[in-house]
């Protein structure tokens, strides 16, 4: 089993007019299928650690690897292409376009990868929006949808390209408890059914608990003791 | 890039009256470049015509440009000969016929030789001073400009010999003569000679109408008392363009001064092209004001959504991808704008095609605007407005490209 992210080290700071540290330190591997929380006070470099992982952010120092290649020497163009095939991202806000349906909104990232026909691809995303419970939605536009529909759809985004890695920051933070739920087994679905990886960032210490490994992040470092140990004691 | 595009026209769509008014711009900025353009080039060709039409092509006089070289120049490396000038006396040209044979063994055109004399003409008591004009009228049916300007009687009554002379009716009415009146002729060498009037022209060109008297070669031979002389060749070309060549070849050779038209209307040719100049700034000018149009408009588009790049680029959208969704945005107007301008471009030089005046004030009549039609007229107008619409697409596009997404992001959240 090849690990997705080997990260070692990663640091990142700001360098304002008095340099903040958002990431220090950190090293963590992930692995296929799993589901992993990212835990910590507000402030604490959950976002910050998502972004750097998603080759959103470039890291001050440390190493990364993403699906076994070096993140350092890739330039702009590659890290996209990255992002594109590799990596879906949810975020606690849905950001979807606003002027497409939200088929047309996954069709885009499949789109832009080329890898299937327009008719597969809208086969495609009516099957990822219909297995995420969206049957009946599939051509509304996002102001049609309701706020658990709207990150469903999301969600479906981040599918889209079959990536195997799913990176969620705060997906259920701006949702009822009862859309809540339904998003976070969904997530669980993705990983206990499609052998997907999670990696979401949660406020929700119950869901965190309900995962299979917990980071916890305090002032952009993590919190020792919780990770491996975590994981290890819940696999056997 | 065909999701770009339409990602693009999504954008422009969400913003329906300000790229309206982008649109507009343009196309308002094209329209009106195609009918300046149309204006300016339809005056200028008309005139370039008339001067063609009405000037002989190259002139060739009896005149020397420069002083003969001297037989010192020939055995002496270096000389210095102080106040040497062309030669003043001016005798016309040796051996017209041989000159002429020569010429027309070579160009494709039209001869006339002429011999030009100063004179005045004089009718009941009146006076007006006079080119008078010896011709041969035959060969100058070919490069006459008032051959086909008679207002009353006719060229070819010249033909018939005799003392007849033809003149512009501008000189007929300042002598108070009418077609069949005998005028007097005075040269400046004082003989007179009595003709009378065949015809009377009228060219536009006032310096014309008003001082010039054409009579048989023979008849101006006698009265300049110059036998057998002749002052000047004037040559009609098939092809106008190549005046300056065959007047240089001619006055290589002949070593008389031979003037093409470009050369005796230089300064109005060049006039013209500081005209043209001063038109396609003006175009780029305009075009300028279109852009800052299209500029505020992607402006606006990149800050209103910031976000959607930012989760665009977080899909897997690269930098370039999104530089060319703004630039294409802008291209986009410019396009639009460009077609609608040529709709207002040609509609507008249509309806100038329509107007209808006179101006008889100025002796030459225009009874309509000239305009010209050119499909380079379109394409420039548009190749100005798309070009200025890339960079107005492309200046907010590459700072867009390049913002940081994982700032928005945040931002947003
Ligand atoms: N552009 C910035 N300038 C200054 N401080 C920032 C900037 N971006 C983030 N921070 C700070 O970095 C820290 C980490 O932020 P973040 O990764 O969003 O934390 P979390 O997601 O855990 O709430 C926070 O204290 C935040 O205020
Ligand atoms: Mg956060």
């Amino acid at each position: 089993m090849s690990a997705l992210i080997e990260a070692e080290n990663l640091t990142r700071i700001l360098h304002e007019t008095v340099p903040v540290t958002l990431v220090k330190d950190v090293s963590l591997t992930v692995g296929e299928s799993e589901f992993i929380a990212v835990t910590g006070p507000s402030g604490s470099g959950k976002s910050s650690l998502l972004y750097l992982l998603g080759l959103l952010d470039r890291p001050t120092s440390g190493t990364l690897k993403v699906g076994g290649r070096d993140a350092e020497p890739m330039g702009e163009g590659e890290r996209a292409r990255t992002r594109l095939s590799m990596l879906g991202f949810v975020f606690q806000f849905h950001f979807l376009l606003p002027e497409f349906s939200a088929r047309e909104n996954v069709e885009i990232p499949m789109r832009k990868l080329g890898r299937w026909s327009r008719s597969e691809m809208r086969a495609r995303a009516a099957e990822i929006l219909e297995s995420l419970g969206l049957e009946g939605h599939i051509d509304k536009r996002p102001d049609q949808l309701s706020g658990g529909q709207r990150q469903r759809v999301a969600v479906a985004r981040a599918l889209a390209n079959d990536p195997p890695l799913i990176l969620a920051d705060e997906p259920t933070g701006s949702l009822d408890t009862k859309s809540s739920e339904q998003v976070f087994k969904i997530l669980e679905a993705l990983v206990r059914e499609r052998g997907k990886t999670v990696v979401a960032v949660t406020h929700d210490l119950g869901m965190a608990a309900r995962m299979d490994r917990r980071i916890h992040l305090v002032d952009g470092m993590v919190e020792a003791g919780e990770d491996v140990a975590g994981a290890q004691a819940q696999k056997t | 890039m065909q999701l770009i595009l339409e990602i693009a026209f999504t954008h422009i769509a969400g913003r329906g009256r300000q790229t309206l008014v982008a649109v507009i711009g343009v196309a308002v900025g094209v329209g009106f470049s195609i009918a300046m353009a149309a204006l300016m080039e339809g005056g200028q060709d008309d005139f370039v015509e008339q001067l063609v039409n009405t000037m002989p092509h190259v002139e060739v006089t009896d005149e020397e440009r420069s002083a003969r070289s001297q037989p010192a120049e020939a055995l002496f490396a270096v000389t210095e000969i102080s106040g040497l000038r062309p030669r003043e006396d001016r005798r016309g040209i040796i051996n017209p016929t041989a000159a002429l044979a020569w010429l027309e063994g070579w160009i494709p055109g039209r001869f006339a030789p002429s011999l030009n004399a100063q004179g005045v003409v004089r009718f009941s008591g009146r006076e007006v001073g006079a080119t008078i004009i010896g011709v041969d009228p035959q060969s100058e049916r070919g490069v006459s400009p008032i051959v086909g300007e008679f207002v009353a009687g006719d060229f070819a009554a010249l033909t018939a010999g005799g003392n007849n002379v033809v003149i512009g009716d501008t000189m007929a009415e300042r002598l108070g003569a009418e077609l069949g009146d005998t005028v007097t002729a005075v040269s400046s060498q004082g003989l007179t000679r009595n003709f009378r009037i065949v015809g009377l022209f009228h060219t536009g060109t006032t310096a014309r109408d008003e001082g010039e008297a054409y009579a048989l070669l023979k008849n101006a031979q006698i009265l300049a008392e110059r036998p057998n002389a002749v002052n000047k060749i004037r040559i009609k070309l098939d092809d106008p363009n190549k005046a300056p060549m065959v007047a240089r070849r001619v006055e290589a050779e002949l070593g008389y001064k031979a003037v093409a038209w470009q050369e005796a209307n230089e300064s109005i040719l060049e006039a013209l092209v500081v005209r043209n100049v001063i038109m396609y700034t003006v175009v780029a000018a305009i075009m300028l004001v279109a852009g800052f149009g299209i500029f505020n408009i992607i402006s606006t588009i990149t800050h209103e959504k910031a976000r959607d790049i930012a989760i665009m680029k977080s899909l897997g959208f690269a930098e370039s991808d999104m530089r060319h969704l703004f630039l294409l945005e802008g291209v986009v107007i410019g396009f639009g704008g460009s077609a609608l301008g040529w709709v207002l471009g040609f509609g507008l030089v249509y309806a100038l095609s329509l107007v209808r005046f006179e101006l008889a004030a100025t002796g030459q009549e225009m009874t309509q605007l000239p305009v010209a039609w050119s499909i380079w007229h379109y394409l420039i107008a548009s190749g100005f407005a798309l070009a200025s619409a890339a960079v107005a697409g492309y200046l907010p596009a590459r700072r867009a490209a390049r913002q940081n997404p994982v700032d928005i992001i945040r931002g947003a959240t």
